[in-house]
C-alpha cells in the first residue's frame, strides 16, 4: 500500500498528470477498498477529535472551573481560562455526536464493510461503485457542517446527542447545522447500506451459500437491514426539527410555552414524539453500532483458536435475533419520560428478551476459545478483551432494564458507565482488533506485535479505570457541568479525579497505536497473502488485492471456519481450497 | 506470556465484584459511592432490586470471565506443534442449556419486578370521598423552569391552582410520614425532578401534566436535581427538600401563609368573587420575576 501509494501520487498518468493520476485513485476512487480506506482515515482523525472532547468533559468533572490546560486560556481567556457552562454542554454533545455518527458507525459499516464485503464474499467490487463513491462523498457536507458549527457563538450544538425539543428548538444556529449534519451522515449510510444488501444477495461467488458466509459479512447485513429500515424514520424526524426551527412548525413544540422570556411556538405538538422517532432509529443504532463488530470478532477468535466457530448456526440466528428485537425496544429510553407508565412493561420485557441472544453469543464465543490452540496475537487479545467487556456492558444492561431499577440510575453516571461499556470497551476494542488483523490485507505490511501487545494492556487497564467506577456514580446525573453545588455528590470528587486521571492515560496510550500504524505501513515486515493461515476468501488474493480483487474466480467449497479439520494435514482448510 | 494475560482477565471479575460489594455495603474508599440511604418504603423494594440484580449479574460475569482467563491459562501456553486443536462445531444439548436456564431467570426477573413498578409509577394514591373513591389531590403543584423550581401549595382549599395557593421558589418542604402527591409541570423545556433518596425521578414535559407520590420516614434535608439537560444553567437547577414533622409543617406554611399581604389577599379576593382571572403578583415575589413567570388563573 505504501508503496502503491507513491508509485500512484507521483508516477504521472497517460497524459502526464500527476494531480491528476493522484486525484482519481485516492480522492474520487471507486474502488471498494479506497474507500473503504478513507473511511477509515477520516473516522480515525474523527476519533481523536472526539477523544479530546471527552478529556474537556473529564477535566471539568474532575477539577471544575479551573484552566484547562492549553485550550482554557486559548479559548476563555477573559475567564482565567474557566469553561462557560455552555461550553461543557457542547462538550459531550459534539463527543457523543462524533463517536457515535463520525466515529462507530462509519469505521465500522463503512471501513470495515467496504473493505471486507466484496473480499469475503468473493466478489470483485461492489454492486454499485459510484453508488459507493458517493457514500463517502456525502459524509463531507456533515464533517464540513460539524466543523462550521465550532465556530458558531455557542461553540458548537449543545442539546446532548439526543436533542429533546422544546429545548434543541430554541438553541441557537449551531443545532440547525448539527441537524443538517445528521441528515447527511443518514443519506451516506443509507446509500452503503443499499449498496452492502445488493452485493451480498447478488455477488457472491459460486458456492458461497448465505450459510457459508463468515460472520463478518452476516454481521455487516444484518446491519445494513436495519439501517435500511431505521435511517427513513431519523430523516423524518431531523427534517421536522429542523422546520420546527427554520420554519416555526410545531411538530414537537406544545402551545404556550415560554422561553427566554416569551419565543411563542405556533403550538399543538407533542415534545414525546421526537423521543420515540428518535429513539426508532437511535436503539437499533446501538446494534448498528456493535454486530458488525461482533461478526468481525467471531472470525478473528475462531482463527486463533485454530478451531470452528461454536456454533455457527446458532451466532446467525442470534444476530438476527437481536436485530429484529432491537426494533421493538426503544422505550427502554424513555420508561421515565412520562410516556404512558403500563407502556414500559411490554418495553421491559423485550429488552430482556434481547439479553438471551446475547448471552448466546457470549457463551459462544467461550465454546470457541475451550479446547483451542490458542494463540494470543494482538487481534486475539483485543476481541477477548471484548467479550469479556462485552459482558459487564450486557449485565449492566439487565439491570437498567428493569423499570424499577431505572427510575434512580437514569440519566446518570451509570447509564454512561453502562453505554461506554458497550461502545467503547466493546465496539472499539473490536475496532482495533479487527485493524490489527485486516492491517496485513490492507496494506501488505504486519504490524507490530509488541507495540501492539502492550496498547491492548494499557488501554484495557485504563479503559477499565476510567468506566468502572461510573457504575457506583449512579446517584450523579449525568450532562451536569458541576455536579458539586449538590451537597450528596461532593464526596464524589475524588473519584472523578481518579477516573479523569485514568482517562488521560488511555488518551496517551492511543499514541501508541498511531505510531505503531504509521511506522508499520512503511517499515513493518512485508505480509504474505494469508499470514493469519486464515479460511476465509480476503487471503487468498494478493496483499493488498488489486483493482478487481482476485487474479481468478474463487470458487467455494466450503464453510468459513474449518480449522483443525481432521481430513487435512495442516490446521486450517481454506474456502477454495479443493480437497 | 499467556499468564500475563489470564491473570488480567482473572482481575476483571475480581476487582469488579469486589468493589461493588464495597460500594453495596459501604466500606472505604467507596462508602460515599452507589445509593445514599433510602428514606421511603418503595426506595427499599428498589434497592433490593437493585442489589439483588447485581449479585445475579456478579454470579455471571465471574462464571464467564473466569472461564475466558481459564481457557487463556490452559490452551494458551506452549503446545505440541504437531497436535490439532479440537474439531467441535456445536453442542446442541449445551447449548440449550445455556438458553433455557437464562430465559427462565429472565422471566422471573420481569414478573419480580413489575410489582413495583405499578407502586411507583402506575397506581396513583387515592381517596374514599362520600363511598366515592377519587384521586388523591396533591399538594404540591410543583412548576418547572429554567433554571429553577416553583412550587404551589394547595392553600386552604386544598385544591392547587387555585386563588389561595402558597407560591415558594426552590424550597419544598414536606411531612414525613404520610402519603404526598406532587403534580408537576413544566413552564418551557422538558425538566426532570430527582430525589435519589426517595429513589424517585420523573421527566416534567411541556403540554403534558405528570404525578409523582411517597412517603417519607426520616426528617431530613436532602435535595431536588435536575435530571433532564434543560440549557446552560442545568447544573444549577437545585432546590432543597426538607421533610419535617407534621408540626413544624404546619408551623411553617401558616407563616409562609402570613407572607401574603392583606392587601394582596384583598386584591384575590375580590376578583375572585367578581368571577374574574387574578393577575396580581404576591409581594414576595421581586416585580421582575413575577412578571415574568405570571400566574395561572
Amino acid at each position: 500500500m505504501a508503496e502503491d501509494f507513491v508509485k500512484n501520487s507521483i508516477a504521472p498518468d497517460r497524459k502526464g498528470n500527476v494531480v491528476s493520476r493522484f486525484v482519481w485513485t485516492y480522492v474520487f476512487a471507486t474502488d471498494h477498498k479506497v474507500i473503504g480506506l478513507q473511511f477509515l482515515f477520516s473516522s480515525l482523525i474523527w476519533f481523536f477529535v472526539g477523544g479530546f472532547l471527552a478529556l474537556a468533559v473529564r477535566w471539568q468533572l474532575a477539577w471544575p472551573w479551573s484552566d484547562m490546560p492549553i485550550f482554557g486560556h486559548l479559548l476563555f481567556a477573559e475567564s482565567g481560562g474557566q469553561m462557560s457552562p455552555g461550553f461543557y454542554n457542547m462538550l459531550f454533545t459534539m463527543h457523543a455526536t462524533i463517536m457515535i455518527f463520525f466515529v462507530i458507525i462509519p469505521i465500522l459499516a463503512g471501513a470495515f464493510g467496504n473493505y471486507l464485503i466484496p473480499l469475503m464474499v468473493g466478489a470483485e467490487d461492489m454492486a454499485f461503485p459510484r453508488l459507493n463513491m458517493m457514500s463517502y462523498w456525502f459524509m463531507w457536507p456533515a464533517f464540513a457542517c460539524i466543523t462550521l458549527s465550532f465556530f458558531m457563538p455557542e461553540y458548537g450544538a449543545s442539546a446532548g446527542w439526543t436533542s429533546y425539543p422544546p429545548l434543541s428548538v430554541f438553541q441557537g444556529d449551531a443545532q440547525s447545522l448539527w441537524l443538517l449534519a445528521m441528515v447527511f451522515v443518514g443519506i451516506s449510510s443509507m446509500m452503503g447500506s443499499i449498496n452492502y444488501l445488493t452485493t451480498i444477495i447478488q455477488m457472491r461467488a459460486p458456492g458461497m451459500t448465505m450459510f457459508r458466509m463468515p460472520m463478518t459479512v452476516w454481521g455487516m447485513f444484518i446491519t445494513a437491514i436495519m439501517q435500511a429500515f431505521a435511517l427513513p424514520v431519523l430523516t423524518a424526524a431531523l427534517l421536522m426539527q429542523l422546520s420546527d426551527r427554520i420554519l416555526m412548525t410545531g411538530f414537537f413544540l406544545p402551545e404556550n410555552i415560554a422561553i427566554n422570556n416569551g419565543v411563542a411556538s405556533s403550538g399543538g405538538g407533542q415534545v414525546l414524539l421526537w423521543q420515540h422517532l428518535f429513539w426508532f432509529y437511535s436503539h437499533p443504532a446501538v446494534y448498528i453500532m456493535i454486530l458488525p463488530a461482533m461478526g468481525m470478532v467471531s472470525d478473528i477468535i475462531s482463527c486463533f483458536s485454530r478451531k470452528p466457530l461454536f456454533g455457527y448456526r446458532p451466532m446467525v440466528y442470534s444476530i438476527t435475533s437481536i436485530a429484529g428485537l432491537g426494533f421493538i425496544v426503544w422505550g427502554h429510553h424513555m420508561f421515565i419520560s412520562g410516556m404512558n407508565h403500563t407502556l414500559a412493561m411490554s418495553f421491559m420485557v423485550s429488552t430482556m428478551l434481547i439479553a438471551l441472544p446475547s448471552g448466546i453469543k457470549v457463551f459462544n464465543w467461550i465454546g470457541t476459545l475451550w479446547g483451542g490452540k490458542l494463540q494470543l496475537t494482538t487481534p486475539m487479545l483485543f476481541c477477548v478483551g471484548f467479550v469479556s467487556m462485552f459482558v459487564i456492558g450486557g449485565l449492566s444492561g439487565i439491570v437498567m432494564s428493569a423499570p424499577p431499577v431505572d427510575i434512580v440510575i437514569h440519566d446518570t453516571y451509570y447509564i454512561v458507565a453502562h453505554l461506554h461499556y458497550v461502545l467503547f470497551a466493546s465496539s472499539v476494542l473490536g475496532v482495533l482488533g479487527a485493524i490489527y488483523f485486516w492491517f496485513p490485507k490492507m496494506f501488505g505490511r504486519m504490524m507490530n506485535e509488541k507495540l501492539g501487545k502492550i496498547h491492548f494492556f494499557l488501554t484495557f487497564v485504563f479503559l477499565n479505570g476510567t468506566f468502572f467506577p461510573m457504575h457506583f456514580l449512579s446517584q450523579m446525573p449525568r450532562r451536569v457541568a458541576d455536579p458539586y453545588i449538590y451537597e450528596g455528590l461532593k464526596d464524589l470528587l475524588p473519584l472523578n479525579q481518579f477516573m479523569t486521571i485514568c482517562a488521560i492515560g488511555m488518551g496517551l496510550t492511543q499514541l501508541i497505536f498511531v505510531a505503531n500504524f504509521f511506522g508499520s505501513m512503511f517499515f513493518g515486515p512485508k505480509a504474505g497473502r494469508n499470514p493469519w493461515n486464515a479460511n476465509t476468501l480476503e487471503w487468498t488474493t494478493a496483499s493488498p488485492p488489486p483493482h478487481g480483487n482476485f487474479d481468478v474466480q474463487p470458487i467455494v467449497r466450503r464453510g468459513p471456519y474449518e480449522y483443525s479439520h481432521p481430513d487435512t494435514e495442516s490446521d486450517y482448510y481454506p474456502q477454495t481450497e479443493t480437497s | 506470556m499467556n499468564r500475563v494475560w489470564s491473570v488480567l482477565f482473572f482481575l476483571v471479575p475480581v476487582l469488579g465484584i469486589a468493589s461493588v460489594l464495597m460500594a453495596m455495603y459501604g466500606i472505604a474508599p467507596l462508602e460515599s459511592a452507589w445509593l445514599p440511604k433510602s428514606l421511603s418504603q418503595a426506595g427499599d423494594t428498589i434497592d433490593q432490586l437493585f442489589n439483588g440484580i447485581h449479585l445475579l449479574a456478579a454470579f455471571i460475569l465471574a462464571g464467564t470471565v473466569f472461564t475466558i482467563g481459564w481457557a487463556l491459562w490452559r490452551f494458551g501456553g506452549r503446545q505440541d506443534p504437531n497436535a490439532k486443536a479440537r474439531y467441535i462445531t456445536h453442542n446442541t444439548k449445551l447449548e440449550i442449556t445455556w438458553t433455557v436456564i437464562p430465559a427462565i431467570i429472565l422471566v422471573f426477573l420481569a414478573f419480580f419486578q413489575m410489582k413495583s413498578w405499578a407502586e411507583n409509577k402506575m397506581d396513583r394514591p387515592t381517596v374514599t370521598v362520600n363511598g366515592v373513591s377519587t384521586f388523591k389531590p396533591p399538594m404540591v403543584m410543583v412548576k418547572a423552569k429554567r433554571f429553577g423550581w416553583e412550587f404551589y401549595y394547595a392553600g386552604a382549599d386544598g385544591i392547587v391552582e387555585t386563588q389561595d395557593d402558597i407560591f415558594i421558589e426552590n424550597l419544598l418542604v414536606l411531612p414525613v410520614g404520610e402519603e404526598i402527591v406532587l403534580q408537576m409541570e413544566s413552564r418551557d423545556v422538558i425538566h426532570s425532578f430527582y430525589v435519589p433518596e426517595l429513589r424517585l425521578k420523573q421527566d416534567i414535559v411541556p403540554g403534558m401534566t405528570q404525578f409523582v407520590w411517597f412517603n417519607a420516614r426520616e426528617e431530613k434535608d436532602i435535595e431536588i436535581m435536575c435530571t433532564e439537560l434543560c440549557g446552560w444553567g442545568h447544573y444549577m437547577m437545585k432546590a432543597d427538600l426538607n421533610f419535617v414533622s407534621r408540626a413544624q409543617f404546619d408551623a411553617w406554611i401558616k407563616e409562609q401563609e402570613s407572607a401574603y399581604s392583606p392587601e394582596f389577599k384583598n386584591a384575590v379576593e375580590t376578583t375572585a368573587s367578581r368571577g374574574e382571572v387574578n393577575t396580581a403578583v404576591p409581594p414576595r415575589l421581586s416585580s421582575a420575576s413575577g412578571s415574568q413567570l405570571g400566574f395561572k388563573n
